[in-house]
């Protein structure tokens, strides 16, 4: 490589190099404000600020869906499965993908009780696909496993 | 046989590329047709529903050979800023030019078919997570190589100018990439990945896998194309054109 084409070079990877050393020090900087949810270990450790608007997300607990008969007013728990679990309550209809075990995102607000108060409910889904005639052989095999 | 070396040295002459380039066009044509009817017929009729999001899961087939393609078209035109700014080559330039347009509609598409299947699934068009968002950078990137070049009237300069544009916004790649794993996002982790064995059955990832090779393949049509018109364009006062042009007509 003769020496113009050679100093170019240089001159790009420092364009390229400085960039990306400016970006990585802004994402660094923002890291913690990058994060779109609490996970459960920061709602019940007390990191997570209460009466602002937040959002949290976790995995609904089994048999922890309470509905209200007379209103649309329900209840759940989320957890990460390593202890960290907390209470939402929520007034309105949930997405078709909320169910037991699923990973769900909750925006509203934390109250003095530990209570997340939710106005909006989102599901998270994962990145495992399944035709439903395969449900019951995985749930099976997670069986054996587990 | 060609050396590596004499392959590409003769890709950064038009005259070559435009000699040799008609069969590689209509073979990589033929072949994105194909595989992607094929695939999205099997994908979007054939393959069998997700045991949650039912059919709404289809969108997968399109959505992400769209979100590849999206990277790696910027990928390519960064590499070409690379050859454009340290070797001058006029065939960079071309890419440089005319794989913006492609490269924002499939941006586009992207973001479009994940909006649409965000709602039933998520609950939501848009959410401002790290996937998504660095996405919606990578779209302005486009717009701004687009306006860039329209906006300087010397070419060689908005040439040049397009190329550190295009090399610096490369940085966006991984953070796109990554994004899913450096914060907590609403977007999933990857499906479909190079290293991985995909999370989900054959009978649904081998229509994914075809329809990904086919919008492979229709990019490197499109390039082709594209490239052939820029030469014919930018070059359109030499002998060999003229002659080229004269050959193909009659």
């Amino acid at each position: 490589m003769n020496r113009v084409r050679r100093n170019r070079l240089l001159t790009v990877l420092f364009i390229f190099a400085g960039s990306a050393g400016a970006v990585t020090l802004m994402l660094l900087a923002a890291n913690e404000n990058l994060n779109l949810f609490h996970p459960p270990e920061q709602i019940v450790s007390g990191v997570a600020p209460v009466g602002v608007p937040i959002r949290a997300g976790g995995m609904v607990v089994a048999g922890s869906v309470a509905r209200a008969p007379d209103s649309l007013d329900v209840e759940f728990v989320l957890t990460d499965y390593r202890g960290s679990d907390f209470r939402v309550a929520y007034t309105g209809i949930l997405p078709d993908l909320f169910r037991e075990g699923q990973g769900i995102l909750v925006r509203g607000e934390l109250d003095a009780a530990g209570v997340f108060r939710a106005v909006e409910v989102l599901a998270k889904h994962d990145e495992n696909y399944m035709p439903p005639e395969l449900v019951p052989i995985a749930a099976e095999a997670a069986g054996n496993a587990g | 046989m060609l050396t590596f070396k004499q392959f590409w040295h003769r890709l950064g002459s038009p005259k070559w590329f435009y000699r040799m380039s008609r069969p590689w066009f209509v073979a990589f044509a033929v072949a994105a047709g194909v595989l992607l009817g094929v695939g999205l017929a099997w994908g979007l009729a054939f393959a069998p529903p997700d045991y949650q999001q039912g059919d709404s899961f289809r969108i997968i087939y399109v959505h992400v050979p769209a979100a590849f393609l999206a990277q790696s078209v910027y990928i390519v035109l960064g590499a070409a800023g690379v050859l454009l700014l340290v070797w001058r080559m006029k065939m960079a330039d071309m890419v440089l030019e005319t794989m913006v347009p492609f490269g924002l509609w499939i941006t586009a598409l992207a973001l479009f078919t994940g909006a649409v299947w965000g709602r039933p699934t998520w609950g939501t068009w848009w959410e401002f997570d790290g996937r998504t968002t660095s996405t919606l950078v990578l779209l302005f990137l486009y717009f701004g190589l687009y306006a860039l070049r329209q906006a300087i009237p010397r070419a060689e300069t908005a040439g040049r100018a397009c190329a550190v544009l295009a090399i610096v916004g490369t940085i966006n790649i991984p953070i796109i990439k990554y994004s899913v794993e450096w914060w907590t996002t609403l977007h999933q982790g990857a499906t479909f990945t190079l290293t991985e064995p995909p999370a989900m059955p054959p009978v649904m990832w081998a229509p994914l896998l075809v329809n990904v090779v086919g919008a492979y393949c229709l990019f490197a049509a499109n390039l082709i194309a594209q490239l052939r018109n820029a030469v014919l364009r930018r070059e359109g006062g030499a002998q060999w054109v003229r002659d080229a042009v004269a050959a193909e007509a009659a």
